[in-house]
């Protein structure tokens, strides 16, 4: 029997959301961002970003575990 | 005005155009001594002698910066550095039309796809889609040779097929503004002699730099090449000059091309060309272009002072009076510097005076009193160096901030800098001959800058670990040890002296007998509350608390050392809590003001008491070193009988090793085992006398240092394992064959007090040995990461909007370090809630 993983659920993997068109472009005024490429970013071809079925220009919002801050925010725009 | 660069490869059009003089004599000078027009020293490439104009352009040494000449190949070849280049081209486009080896499709496709030459190479066509041409096979020969199908192209071959591509063509390959025949050389330029000049030795002899010599070498073979073809000679010997020629502009661009061998001067010495000036540390670029020398700084031999405060540098009245600050005259210090002029040769005075227009003038005594009347306002002027002047201090490998601090000038006889002990752990410096530099701020800004930002205290707590990196070593640590230990008194006399011989001004109990706790206390502030366990804590099972028999157990309340011994753990740098808590609560001037007034304090104390170590402090009883033989011995037979049983193949397997690794495991452990065993009764039967107070206190050395010395070395080891017995079987002839016994593996029984006998120095000098290399690699490879890391990181910034980002305002993370700290400025292993709530409620 096959059992599907879900990676997005796995301990290792932090949180992933895309982010909806609007929370963009809140995103985005607030850093200032004047082009796209200013943020860092993660390939279509990733696992996580496949599943979440984000296009390039998508703006994911990872949240991670930190020992020193708990969670820590991290956004990365989706590329080619 | 310059309005852009481009860099690109120079069209033999240009280069004619740019030169200044055509090249074809072998000849440098003629008998007279002076250049030949046409030679590579031509006088129309620039002038290098003084005195002299230059023939193009009119100006002197300085003002004319060279010309450009010119060497006509009489065959071409190949660029060096270029062959790759052209191989690729070479093979992606057709031998007969030169159109590239791609069909429409397969352009479109190429076009809007990824693009690479891998790309490109997978999607090439064996036959030309435009003339039908079948391809033949190519092969590139490093370093210049390209051979189709078995037959040799020469270089006019390769540059009528470059001649052949189209420029729509060859924007594919990513070529734009630029002819792929330039990359074979027809058109030599022949650089300025600026660029390459020649020394007049002392005899008169003239000694020509090492391009001159290379380009001698290629003009003299290019006129032999020449002649020869003029003279009709047979082909083999055209086709050897050919290649001769080809070899010497090769190595002209590069001599350390791997297959040919480098071109070498007459005296055997590789020479430096152009390749060479260029790559490397010692290259153009990272000697001469990013790492440049500066003015206003010093550089000599450190020595120590306790006596001045920790942002305090000591500096030769020779450098001081070298050393200047600029200062701007204005009507409320235009008397002062007058004075300073008048005083002349005396320090401190004035080197230079430079007027509005920019003159500058140097002050002597003749001039000195014309100056100092001449002088106004809007002039500027080159002070020396006065006490209180800011400066910034530097010790290299510049690994950390804290290798660069601003301290204050304190002018001081002799040749030496002499900085406080305090800061030799931020700078990693020792007095064993180590050197120091200091630079001079000149602006205003600079100096208020150095003294806001680099001042030492600001750099009391280190980022890298969250903890002081400033802080007491050695002789401090053993006399702080030393007051403070058990209940040492002192008559108040005794103490009124030592305090005040230091300068020290602080209220002194009334008391007729003052406790060495009590000392201590004086120094501390007022309020101050702290408890931890010291460095002679020896971790017993239940701790004592208060009540420890060791003293080891520090409490501080209300200002007060009421029970603890101060050591390495309170007050050493790396480690100590207290002063960490000290710099966190009162902040760092106060604990510069700390370290300052304790440790001038405890070295006059250990000065007045008196500390030394002598060898008999290794001494042990003739009962211990029984009682250690027992233990030794009792372990040689354990392991004697263990290696019995493994021959007979009785041994127990641990998990996945073969059983002679877990033998050897096994020893191992037990031989470690063993000597903590005797360490043990070392420590605990051997008197306190200094050396061992050295070890307890944690100010140098350490408890297996004193039982290595006193009692037994132990197994020497190499890359953590026993000495090996190699393809012979055994370490030394003595030994039997196959011997793993104790002995044979290199376990020392002798410590360095007994000495060793040979073929212990020998296993020792071994593991020492390994030890030296260790170290030697470890700081090349963390030198190299450190210098890789300091180019990936160097622009990255924190913006006022709390983002770091790289110097294309792109976002490296959103919150620096994810929780955006400063690691300077927080308490190390987090925050101490508890601490917190005892504070206030008491």
């Amino acid at each position: 029997m096959e059992t599907e993983i879900n990676i997005l659920n796995h301990e290792l993997i932090p949180k992933h959301i895309l982010l909806s068109q609007q929370e963009k472009e809140e995103v985005i005024k607030h850093y200032g961002i004047r082009k796209i490429n200013q943020f860092p970013k993660i390939l279509k071809s990733d696992p996580v970003v496949q599943l979440l079925e984000a296009k390039p220009g998508d703006l994911i919002k990872i949240i991670r575990k930190s020992d020193t801050a708990k969670e820590s925010i991290y956004y990365r725009v989706v590329i080619e | 005005m310059l309005e852009k660069i481009v860099f690109g490869v120079l069209d033999p059009e240009i280069i004619r155009k740019m030169s200044a003089a055509k090249i074809n004599k072998t000849e440098l000078y003629d008998q007279e001594g002076y250049p030949i027009e046409g030679g590579l020293m031509d006088p129309r490439l620039g002038v290098i002698d003084p005195g002299l104009r230059c023939r193009t352009c009119g100006g002197s040494v300085g003002e004319c910066q060279g010309h450009f000449g010119h060497l006509e190949l009489t065959r071409p070849v190949v660029h060096v550095h270029y062959s790759k280049i052209i191989y690729t081209l070479l093979r992606m486009t057709c031998q007969k039309c030169g159109r590239i080896l791609l069909d429409q499709a397969g352009i479109e496709k190429f076009a809007t796809g990824k693009k690479s030459f891998k790309k490109l190479k997978s999607m090439m066509k064996a036959k030309c889609p435009y003339c039908g041409e079948t391809q033949k096979k190519m092969k590139f020969l490093k370093p210049t040779t390209f051979i189709e199908d078995k037959t040799m192209l020469d270089s006019n071959q390769v540059r009528e097929r470059l001649q052949k591509i189209t420029d729509a063509d060859l924007i594919y390959f990513g070529i734009r503004g630029m002819r792929p025949e330039s990359l074979i050389i027809t058109l030599l330029p022949v650089p300025p002699v600026t660029v390459r000049p020649s020394i007049t030795l002392e005899t008169g002899e003239r000694s020509e730099d090492d391009l001159t010599h290379k380009l001698v070498d290629i003009v003299r073979i290019n006129k032999r090449l020449a002649e020869n073809i003029d003279l009709g000679a047979p082909d083999f010997i055209i086709q050897d000059l050919w290649e001769l020629l080809q070899y010497h502009v090769a190595t002209y661009i590069n001599n350390e091309i791997s297959g040919v061998p480098p071109a070498r001067h007459r005296s055997g010495r590789i020479l430096k060309t152009l390749t060479q000036r260029l790559k490397t540390k010692e290259g153009r670029f990272r000697h001469n272009l990013i790492g440049k020398r500066v003015n206003y700084c010093a550089r000599t031999v450190v020595s120590p002072d306790p006596l001045i405060n920790i942002n305090e540098v000591g500096i030769p009245l020779l450098i001081a009076k070298e050393l200047t600050k600029t200062i701007n005259v204005n009507e409320k210090n235009i008397e002062h510097v007058r004075e300073m002029i008048k005083r002349y040769p005396e320090w401190p005075t004035v080197n230079y005076v430079i007027r509005p227009d920019g003159r500058k003038k140097k002050v002597n005594e003749l001039n000195k009193e014309e100056i100092s009347k001449e002088i106004g306002i809007g002039h500027t002027i080159e002070k020396q160096l006065e006490d209180g002047d800011w400066a910034i201090f530097n010790r290299q490998p510049s690994l950390h901030r804290m290798s660069m601090m601003g301290h204050k000038v304190r002018v001081m006889p002799y040749q030496t800098f002499r900085l406080n002990l305090l800061v030799c752990p931020p700078y990693n410096a020792d007095f064993d001959g180590d050197e120091m530099n200091l630079h001079v701020p000149q602006v205003e800004e600079a100096q208020t800058e150095i003294k806001l930002l680099m001042d030492v205290p600001n750099h009391i707590r280190s980022p890298r670990f969250s903890g002081p990196i400033i802080g007491c070593s050695k002789d401090h640590i053993t006399s702080l040890y030393l007051l403070t230990h058990g209940q040492r008194e002192f008559t108040r006399k005794e103490v009124v002296e030592l305090i005040r011989s230091c300068g020290i001004e602080i209220e002194i109990p009334n008391k007729k007998k003052i406790s060495g706790k009590e000392v201590f206390s004086l120094f501390l502030p007022k309020g101050f509350k702290i408890e931890y366990k010291a460095s002679c804590c020896i971790g017993c099972p239940k701790c004592l608390k208060e009540k420890c028999p060791y003293d080891a157990y520090v409490v501080v309340k209300n200002g007060e050392l009421l029970t603890g011994t101060i050591d390495k753990k309170s007050v050493s740098a790396f480690s100590g809590k207290m002063l960490d808590e000290i710099d966190k609560k009162y902040g760092h001037e106060f604990t510069k003001e700390f370290l300052y007034n304790m440790t001038r304090f405890a070295l006059k104390f250990l000065t007045r008491y008196g500390f030394s170590v002598s060898i008999s402090d290794q001494d042990l009883d003739e009962k211990i070193m029984k009682k250690i033989d027992e233990i030794i011995e009792e372990a040689r037979k354990e392991v004697d009988e263990m290696i019995k049983d493994f021959k007979k193949g009785k041994i127990e397997t641990l998990v996945r090793t073969t059983p002679r690794q877990s033998l050897e495991a096994i020893i191992r452990k037990k031989m470690a085992d063993t000597l903590n065993k005797i360490a043990d009764i070392v420590e605990k039967n051997v008197t306190d006398n200094n050396t061992v107070i050295m070890a307890k206190s944690g100010a140098r050395g350490s408890m297996i240092n004193l039982v290595q010395c006193a009692a037994c070395l132990g197994q020497e080891a190499i890359k953590g394992e026993r000495i090996k017995i190699g393809f012979h079987r055994r370490t030394f002839s003595h030994f039997k064959p196959g011997d793993i016994s104790l002995e044979s593996k290199g376990f020392v029984r002798n410590g360095y007090k007994q000495g060793l006998n040979p073929f212990e120095f020998f296993f020792d000098a071994m593991n020492s040995r390994e030890g030296l290399m260790d170290k030697s690699l470890k700081t090349r490879h963390s030198g190299y990461l450190e210098r890789r890391l300091i180019g990936a990181l160097q622009d990255l910034k924190v913006e006022y909007d709390g983002t770091a980002r790289d110097s294309g305002n792109k976002i490296i993370q959103f919150v620096p370090g994810e929780d955006g700290l400063d690691p300077s400025k927080i308490q190390k292993g987090g925050i101490n809630v508890r601490k917190i709530a005892d504070d206030i409620f008491g």
